[in-house]
């Protein structure tokens, strides 16, 4: 018996590998002309797995502190050895891992795939999601450079404008009135402890019950007899590709890191004004964007209260759509959905496009 | 008849009496994990130095038609020396989203870059979003000192 089969059955006679080996054996994906959209999830794994690794290596040498961080990331990039590396790939990949959990979301969204029995699936998802985009809020301000600090201010002034909780939460966000180094340290807690704690429950969750499920079918599949579906296994041939996709998604990234390295900026200073042009990360920019658009009152309100009201609310619809589209989960077409779909992909485009340019 | 087979008679007050006891219990032992950390959560209030005054400089090292920022305590206020030689200063904290705002000689007006805001030289919202005017603060030149000091 080689070393390999040893070890294997040391294990199996421990913890019963046959259970796991069966399942593994049994796991079939559909093949459909929309396959395609089954590698996202997949990639913005693999991204997140990219952000855990150096995100573990960055915390390696970098201070928190208004006279620490700014200098310390100053330090990674010019004198640890492929500490520009790191950084840069921490901050590609921060992107790319938005947009490709941007396209999971979307097209798990057209086709349905909310629908029951998978509502945990999407919840857990979205709630991951959001969690994503607050990784890119609370990340952004470690470098403590002009940009992060304005738009930290913006942002949590944001946050301070939210009806009755608003003030609590700026005041626990800024840890105080103003964003200072307590601001730094709070985030920088908030972004390397709290949240991948919690991310990696709600991954642990929705991947269990991707496995427990399997993957989901598009609607028009599921009146054709089990005998005419095509299907490829999981293990090995899916996983193959899976694979493959990771390796060409890992070159983009040390393209993109090598050839346009994520620059560093200017030194937060407190008392300088905002500088021309600023603008937040890319997805933050549709809401940004919108916000110039609202007039300092509208009826009764506040612009940027109408703004965070209405974006919350539409934050709030989409994560529970699983519950009010009750056509799809019947199992029949539901248009509306779609149209919904493409207005929020159109209006995201667009106003991403205007504030782009602008 | 069976015999041997009775529960024996629940004495209900009792039970709900140990109901009370221990739910209030569990309640209070929740309440007292959760109260320090939703208290540790909150930062303490820092003793801030109560500034009325600061100097932002000499009178001839600011051109005419230019602004600057100044430190006043932890806020930033805009000392804005107009074309015909005036001095006013303003809070530097956009009104809309706490953005520093700056003074922009093109336009001859006050502008936030965060959200296009502007303000007119006496500090009121005339475009953007803005929704409230800058506090105005006093300047006081003493010699060639220029002085900002807040309104009362």
């Amino acid at each position: 018996m080689g070393l390999g089969k040893k070890i294997y059955a040391w294990i199996d006679e421990r913890v019963q590998l046959e259970g796991l080996v069966e399942f593994m054996g049994k796991k079939y994906v559909p093949v459909h002309r929309h396959s395609l959209w089954y590698y996202f999830g997949g990639v913005s794994l693999f991204l997140f797995l990219i952000q855990v690794v150096t995100g573990i290596l960055l915390l390696l040498y970098y201070k928190s502190g208004e006279e620490l961080a700014f200098e310390s990331i100053q330090f990674i990039m010019s004198k640890v050895q492929f500490g520009w590396l790191i950084r840069s790939i921490h901050s590609w990949a921060a992107n790319l891992f938005i947009l490709s959990a941007m396209i999971h979301m979307f097209s798990v969204f057209f086709e349905k795939a909310y629908r029951k029995p998978r509502e945990v699936t999407w919840i857990t998802g979205m709630l991951m999601f959001f969690m994503a985009l607050g990784f890119g809020f609370s990340g952004y301000l470690l470098p403590w450079n002009e940009l992060a600090f304005f738009a930290t201010k913006v942002g949590t002034d944001i946050a301070g404008v939210v009806p009755y909780i608003g003030k609590p939460l700026m005041t626990f966000l800024r840890s105080g009135s103003d964003v200072t180094g307590a601001t730094l340290a709070r985030f920088f807690g908030i972004h390397v402890a709290v949240m991948p704690g919690i991310f990696t429950v709600l991954l642990s969750l929705h991947l269990i019950l991707v496995q427990a499920q399997g993957m989901s079918e598009p609607m028009h599949l599921e009146n054709t007899p089990e005998k005419e579906k095509k299907k490829m296994p999981f293990f090995p041939n899916f996983l193959l590709r899976d694979l493959l996709l990771w390796l060409i998604v890992l070159n983009v990234l040390a393209i993109l890191a090598v050839f346009f390295p994520w620059e560093l900026g200017h030194k937060a200073d407190p008392f300088a004004s905002a500088p021309a042009g600023i603008k937040p990360e890319w997805y933050f920019l549709f809401m940004f964007q919108t916000l110039k658009y609202i007039p300092a009152q509208v009826f009764f309100l506040d612009g940027e209260v109408l703004g965070i009201l209405l974006f919350g609310l539409g934050g709030l619809l989409w994560l529970l759509v699983p519950f009010w589209d009750r056509k799809s989960s019947r199992g029949e077409q539901n248009q509306a959905i779609n149209y919904v779909g493409l207005f929020v992909i159109l209006y995201i485009i667009v106003l991403t496009i205007v504030g782009w340019v602008a | 008849m069976m015999q041997g087979s009775t529960t024996p008679p629940v004495n209900e007050s009792k039970r709900d009496f140990l109901k009370i006891v221990l739910s209030g219990g569990l309640i209070a032992w929740a309440g007292a994990v959760i109260y320090p950390i939703l208290a540790y959560l909150k930062p303490p209030k820092q003793a801030e130095v109560e500034v009325s005054s600061v100097k932002a400089g000499k009178l001839n090292e600011m051109e005419k038609d230019s602004g600057k920022i100044v430190k006043f305590g932890t806020k930033p206020v805009i000392l804005i020396r107009s074309a015909d030689g005036s001095l006013r200063a303003f809070s530097a904290t956009c009104t809309h989203l706490d953005c520093t705002v700056q003074y922009r000689k093109d336009m001859g007006l006050i502008w936030c870059a965060c959200h296009n805001g502007r303000y007119d030289l006496n500090g009121r919202n005339v475009a953007g979003p803005p929704p409230r005017p800058l506090d105005e603060y006093r300047v006081v030149v003493q010699g060639e000192e220029v002085m900002i000091s807040k309104k009362v």
